[in-house]
């Protein structure tokens, strides 16, 4: 019987280890986890890496959400939003314009027709200016926070962490998770920086203070 | 078969003459047409220096950046010690997950199942994420081949696809090219593009925008490259800038991933250490704008066709050299490109393979050979070095890449037999064993001054010497020898004059020293 690709390939492994036997190995970990900062300076650090990304940040209390999504999509002239289904409701009292609860039999095309999306968020790292979306209820199918043009997405201070260890210590594996780091950029002409590409060119952060 | 009767095989490299792993003729030919290229010259040199200097900036922010890379060189040597496990463990979390894995012994059979799938869907167009595996197996010549459409959707793979070119560089693949030049490629290129498009980057941008936008929208297959497969949860990885990766991993209704077997890693807890490596290293930002991961299908939330095609092609050749295999840990950031004197001048297109610079010029050898034909253009990539050491010094893995071109350099010397150079060389070690022999020898060669030219160079050796002088010019020997001259008695009275002057100690201390 002729070998698989896949017992091929697992055999020539094992030749090339038996061939070439290497020691054990143990990884150092001596590098830092589990930092915490006061969240003042969480805030201060996490804006300030979103601003150097040409991100727009929005801080305000909870009890303000609702007001700051508004002005922010008014300012954008966001007439036609998408939202996940799980959004909380209460964050777009203030906003007048249409709005669709996204499902997932809604084709691309579908959400290329909309202005904005606004989303909630899973986790944030400060110091690398990054935004972890989980695919959670009040964040989405992944299309829905790439295709349209702006994203106003909601991050808790009570979720911002200091490094990128602390970030991946808290999320969910199993879930399709995307990092976003600013809005999308290129640096592919002679290395100089253009925002935005094909994800949304603009990202607004709406970050609540007191939540 | 050997597997059975117990004694190990050497695996076989990438099969010759498949893929982009080789050029069509040797580094300093292909160097000499590069360097004589002035626009490619300027575009490099700016651009390489741009990225050093973002790199030092945000790598010096982290004041325990040598702490992960000592974690990132540990994980990554760990993963190939146990490679087998981690790969079937892969291989069981994605299957549970929904997706289907496939093997491929090279890149002739990555390329057929890619294609197969492909057709199953009854797509002929696909649209691609960057990727460097699928770049090395020739996946786009082979789709086209059978009729079907691939469109890259990188802006630089964009340029570099639109021209009919070849990348020059892992992570900016038409850095080769200035914007006036990628102006005329959109106008000569892209099917109604606005005749009055200018040079501004971001407008050239927009362009590539308008263009692939459509794309998105309708193309139901999408293949994609992985920087990172988590043996542990099945999870895989997309690195990128412009959303295009998001787009192609979210949209269409399959995916296929192609993932060179060497992407894995132990745990998801290891992206702690290699999303801060990576980014740092490679655009010299603290975080690239998307990183998406994703693990088998996920219900409601895109493609549910997934598949992922581990790919062979001569990894399991690298990984039965003990030196060479550390080429494997390489994480694609492209660093070492940036720094290295010798790719900042010729261009990656010198290399005539996917991966140029420094890693590439460790990494081809050790997937495709180098002496699989006779004067084979391989066997010179080993020799496109200084060995300054700047690569190793900038690699976020530790990848000692200037010990393993003096390896390979002898590799290949020994496997090229007994040459005249080597006995020459042979000649040499016995002559320089001998004091008296090695002095007469020194007095001979000073005849050499008849064969240089005014400037004191020869520019032609004869044989078996001409390969060193292809490509040096060599300093005709002096009047006298240095040891000659100690021996003199100017030699002597300078010493002495030294040591009057407390320049040298007048007792020979200078042993305490070292």
């Amino acid at each position: 019987m002729t070998p698989t690709a896949r017992d091929t390939v697992l055999g020539r492994i094992r030749d090339a280890l038996a061939l070439a036997p290497a020691p054990a190995t143990t990884v150092p970990r001596d590098y830092r986890t589990g930092r915490t900062l006061p969240d003042g300076e969480r805030l201060a650090l996490l804006t300030d890496r979103l601003v150097d990304y040409k991100a727009r940040v929005h801080p305000c209390t909870a009890d303000d959400t609702a007001r700051v999504i508004a002005e922010v999509l008014a300012a954008h002239g966001a007439r036609r939003i998408g939202v996940p289904a799980g959004l909380d409701e209460g964050w777009l009292t203030a906003y007048d314009g249409e709005v669709q609860r996204d499902s997932a039999d809604i084709p691309a095309p579908g959400l290329d027709a909309l202005d904005g999306v606004v989303t909630a968020s899973a986790v944030s790292c400060a110091e690398t200016g990054t935004i972890f979306l989980d695919g959670s209820p009040d964040q989405g199918r992944r299309a829905l926070s790439l295709v349209p043009d702006l994203h106003v997405c909601v991050v808790s201070l009570s979720s911002v962490v200091v490094g990128v260890p602390e970030a991946v210590a808290r999320l969910v594996p199993e879930r399709p998770t995307t990092l976003i780091s600013g809005p999308s950029a290129t640096s592919d002409i002679e290395l100089e920086r253009v925002e935005g590409v094909h994800g949304p060119r603009t990202l607004a952060v709406v970050i609540r203070t007191d939540a | 078969m050997n597997t059975f009767l117990g004694m190990p095989a050497t695996p076989p490299r990438s099969p010759y003459g498949t893929g982009n792993l080789r050029g069509d003729r040797k580094f300093p030919k292909a160097a000499h047409d590069e360097l004589a290229n002035g626009q490619l010259r300027r575009n490099l040199g700016r651009a390489t220096s741009t990225i050093r200097t973002k790199r030092l900036v945000v790598t010096g922010e982290l004041p325990d950046w040598e702490q992960l890379r000592d974690a990132g060189s540990a994980v990554k040597t760990d993963t190939m010690n146990r490679l087998p496990e981690l790969l079937e463990q892969l291989e069981q979390k994605v299957t549970e997950r929904g997706g289907t894995v496939h093997w491929a012994r090279d890149g002739v059979e990555a390329n057929e199942i890619v294609a197969r799938l492909i057709r199953a869907t009854g797509s002929s167009d696909v649209i691609k994420v960057k990727s460097m595996a699928t770049q090395e197996i020739g996946l786009n010549e082979h789709l086209e081949s059978l009729g079907i459409t691939p469109y890259e959707t990188d802006l630089a793979e964009l340029i570099v696809q639109l021209a009919d070119d070849k990348p020059s560089h892992i992570l900016v693949p038409a850095i080769h090219r200035n914007r006036d030049e990628i102006r005329q490629i959109f106008l000569d290129e892209i099917p109604g593009v606005d005749p009055d498009l200018d040079n501004v980057p971001a407008h050239l941008a927009a362009a590539a925008r308008a263009y692939l936008r459509e794309k998105f929208m309708t193309t139901r297959v999408a293949v994609s490259g992985a920087n990172f497969g988590i043996a542990e949860t099945g999870t895989l990885s997309v690195v990128e800038s412009e959303g295009n990766g998001r787009m192609c991993l979210t949209l269409p209704d399959t995916l296929i991933t192609v993932m060179g077997i060497e992407k894995v890693l132990p745990r998801y807890q290891d992206l702690e250490v290699f999303l801060q490596l990576l980014p740092r290293s490679s655009t010299g930002e603290r975080m690239n704008p998307y990183t998406s991961l994703w693990t088998g299908v996920t219900p409601g939330d895109g493609p549910q066709d997934f598949h992922l095609v581990l790919l062979d092609n001569g990894r399991t050749a690298a990984l039965a050299d003990p030196i060479g295999r550390e080429a494997l840990n390489c994480i694609r950031c492209s660093a070492c490109l940036n720094v290295c004197p010798v790719y900042e001048r010729t261009g990656g297109h010198a290399y005539g393979s996917t991966y140029p610079g420094p890693i590439g010029a460790v990494l081809t050898p050790q997937l495709a050979g180098m002496d699989a034909a006779k004067d084979d253009p391989n066997s010179s990539l080993p020799y496109a070095s200084s060995l300054c050491g700047a690569c190793f010094d900038a690699c976020p893995v530790k990848i000692d890449i200037p010990s393993m071109l003096v390896e390979l350099r002898h590799q290949h010397t020994e496997q090229s037999g007994a040459s005249a150079e080597k006995l020459a060389m042979k000649a040499a070690a016995a002559v320089m064993k001998r004091p008296k022999l090695y002095t007469a020898a020194q007095k001979a060669a000073a005849l050499g001054r008849v064969v240089g030219g005014r400037d004191g160079t020869i520019t032609h050796l004869p044989a078996p010497f001409d390969g060193w002088s292809d490509s040096r010019d060599t300093a005709a020997p002096p009047k006298q020898s240095f040891r000659s001259w100690l021996a003199s008695a100017e030699g002597a009275a300078t010493l002495r004059a030294a040591a009057e002057e407390g320049v040298l100690p007048a007792t020979d201390a200078h042993t305490e020293d070292q």
